[in-house]
């Protein structure tokens, strides 16, 4: 079980976690939906440990075992993977190489390597001739999205947090990337938390509870049937019936929306290509 | 000049007379010449003030052995590793002692031989006819004490498809060698030479030039690798003239010496030449590499690129001093310069200076250059995969030189050269 209690989080002593409480146990799928600004990313990096956020109070834990006080590296090696919401270009280190190099740092073998992640991008459809290149190397918006979700699938590891892994994908690839969690999560027991601002994902990533997060912490959580009361009456409408005047803990910077219109942050279901 | 590099010593140096000539007026002119400071720009950043020439001295016949006199069989590990190749010249402390070439193109008339003992007509014409062009002191204290050397020649219309290796190995305390190397393709002809030069842990200096005549529509790829022992000074100029229509690509992977300096200069004399330079380099301890290059148009609608990458650690330093000059005929020319740094450690340190002379109208130009540590985010998007950081800090510094390393000729080299490189990662970790 990923055990997530009281999480408290400042980036430059602004405090944006503000108390997060969730469990994801094996195998199970959960949706974490909140307007732009929530705090939902930083809550994505606040897990891995990026040192840019600093964890006030609480506890991150895996199967027990405590993460909060761990590196990087040493929370993915207990079974943390973060699908980031903008993947880091590292030219002239191929995904295949990276991911050999974690399957090395974990102790597992290579074998198969080459085929398995030629038969994972196959399936994510990402094209041969991207493997050639650096990870994420010129890569478009949805091929790096793509290739978060082949490491993934190679790695599978413990828990998986998506962050915004809809954000920039076509409805195809939404699919392809939501199907190919989905089943990670069924068949392979990997418990997923996948962070979005869109309900459009949940269609097809199907998830077995659905959080709202607001303001640095979670507000409501029940099953898909929260998905569907959202799209009734969007944050505001969460918000108001919670008595909950503030949605956000930092603004949202327009540049780094990719969709521009901030407005849009607070209806996941207006289309955010139109 | 200091009291060991005298006419008698140049003179006493042997080979054909052409040869003794051109030392002696070399001399002469070594009177005259003005030793460097690092207030004149081109030697801005550089150390050349700490060069003190009076603990070096050349070398006297008796311990180069005389012209044509070969003692060495074969290149050894260095041979082996270049893998199949066409021929090979072996030389030592700046004179050549073995060469060999596969007979079917001696037959075609190629050569690959010693400057001083060769029987092509054409060595004296040839040689100088670069370097002569971009003298400076060192140049002209390398004309007066060049000993030979190597000639590699390819006649006309002729293809030559595994490299001619020319192994260059320096050594001796206190001593001062002068390798020359001199490519002449003839029109139409193809081929690739690696120059690589070495000397163990010696309190040596080596002056060295290399000359690269590319004739109009030949095709020329040269690499030169640089493993000098940490206690080595090095002082080389590469300068190549394109012909029309001809292509270069040089390539230099610089890993050794205490000081080493490469001067890396393309002249494009004839219409439609190119030209593309090239450049590993890796610097740690207290090393400095330094590099001043030159693309130089003379011609219309020719193309240069340069690349050069390069990391330092340690209290390495290195430098970069790059000019494109686009002369009033280079007109339809295009050029592209691009350097970028990675600082490992506090103490390291690089220069990097781009510069641009543009005298032609109707061209494209362009020239980037970064200095910079290993980026925080790429760092981190690895740790989040399990990679533990200096893991990922070598496949990131890896990852970085790699689209120099894909583009290097002589490709069985690559895999070694990149080994060099996380070998001095692994050593400048292990000392930290």
């Amino acid at each position: 079980m990923l055990r997530i209690a009281d999480l408290h989080a400042t980036v430059a002593r602004h405090e944006i976690l503000r108390g997060v409480d969730l469990e994801v146990r094996t195998g199970e799928v959960h949706a974490l939906m909140g307007p732009n600004g929530s705090g939902k990313s930083t809550l994505a990096h606040a897990l891995m440990g990026s040192g840019d956020y600093e964890v006030t109070q609480g506890s991150v834990s895996i199967d027990g075992e405590e993460l909060l006080g761990l590196a990087t590296w040493q929370r993915a090696q207990r079974g943390l993977f973060l699908a980031m919401q903008y993947p880091v270009e590292v030219p002239g280190v191929p995904l295949e190489e990276v991911v050999g190099a974690a399957l090395d740092a974990r102790g597992a073998p290579r074998a198969d390597l080459h085929a398995r992640v030629v038969a994972e991008a196959r399936t994510l459809g990402v094209p041969d001739e991207l493997l050639g290149r650096g990870v994420n190397t010129e890569f478009s918006g949805g091929e790096k999205k793509r290739a978060e979700t082949v490491q993934l699938a190679v790695l599978e590891p413990k828990f998986a947090v998506l962050d915004e892994i809809d954000s920039g994908l076509d409805v195809d690839a939404m699919r392809d990337v939501a199907r190919r969690v989905y089943a990670l999560a069924r068949e392979r027991h990997v418990g997923v938390l996948a962070i979005t601002h869109y309900a459009r994902l949940l269609a097809e990533l199907r998830p077995d509870h659905v959080h709202v997060f607001l303001a640095g912490r979670i507000v409501r959580s029940g099953g898909p049937e929260l998905a569907d009361e959202l799209e009734r009456t969007g944050y505001e409408g969460i918000a108001a019936e919670l008595g909950i005047d503030e949605l956000t803990v930092v603004r949202p910077f327009p540049e780094a929306d990719p969709f521009g219109d901030p407005t849009i942050a607070s209806n996941p279901f207006a289309d955010p290509l139109a | 000049m200091t009291a060991a590099f005298t006419a008698d010593a140049a003179r006493a140096l042997g080979g054909p007379e052409w040869l003794v000539r051109r030392r002696l007026s070399a001399v002469e002119r070594l009177a005259e010449v003005a030793w460097p400071t690092p207030s004149e720009e081109i030697w801005r950043y550089s150390r050349i003030d700490q060069l003190d020439l009076d603990r070096y001295r050349p070398f006297a016949p008796e311990e180069l052995g005389a012209p044509g006199d070969e003692r060495a069989p074969g290149g050894g590990p260095w041979a082996a590793e270049a893998g199949k190749h066409a021929g090979m010249i072996v030389v030592r402390d700046g004179r050549v002692v073995h060469h060999e070439l596969d007979p079917a193109l001696e037959a075609k008339g190629v050569r690959a031989c010693g400057i001083a003992t060769c029987e092509d007509d054409q060595v004296s014409t040839l040689m100088g006819r670069a370097s002569g062009a971009s003298e400076d002191a060192f140049t002209v204290l390398h004309d007066a004490f060049v000993a030979g050397g190597a000639f590699v020649h390819v006649p006309a219309g002729v293809v030559v498809e595994d490299p001619i290796l020319v192994l260059h190995w320096c050594e001796g305390d206190a001593r001062a060698s002068f390798p020359h190397t001199l490519v002449a393709l003839g029109e139409g002809a193809e081929a690739t030479v690696l120059d690589r030069f070495g000397s163990p842990q010696t309190d040596h200096l080596v002056d060295a030039v290399t000359e690269l005549l590319v004739d109009d529509n030949a095709h020329l790829r040269y690499l030169t690798v640089q493993e000098h022992g940490t206690r080595t000074w090095h002082l080389g100029l590469l300068r190549a003239h394109v012909g029309r229509d001809a292509t270069l690509r040089t390539s230099a992977v610089a890993l050794g010496g205490d000081y080493a300096r490469l001067r890396s200069e393309a002249l494009l004399t004839g219409q439609g030449a190119e030209s593309d330079q090239l450049a590993v380099y890796f610097g740690d301890g207290q090393q400095m590499l330094d590099f001043r290059t030159l693309q130089d148009h003379d011609a219309p609608n020719t193309r240069s690129d340069l690349l050069f990458k390069g990391a330092v650690e340690d209290e390495a330093r290195s430098v970069y001093s790059g000019l494109v000059h686009l002369r009033p005929a280079a007109k339809k020319a295009n050029a592209s310069q691009t350097n970028r740094n990675l600082v490992l450690t506090e103490g390291a340190s690089a220069e990097s200076i781009p510069n641009l002379e543009i005298e032609a109208n109707d061209v494209r130009c362009s020239h980037a250059s970064t200095v910079g540590p290993i980026d925080d985010e790429q760092l981190y998007y690895l740790e989040s995969r399990g990679i533990r950081p200096e893991e990922a800090e070598r496949l990131i510094v890896l990852g970085f030189f790699d689209d120099v390393f894909e583009r290097l000729p002589v490709g069985a080299l690559t895999r070694g050269l990149r080994r060099s490189v996380v070998d001095k990662l692994e050593h400048a970790r292990a000392r930290r």
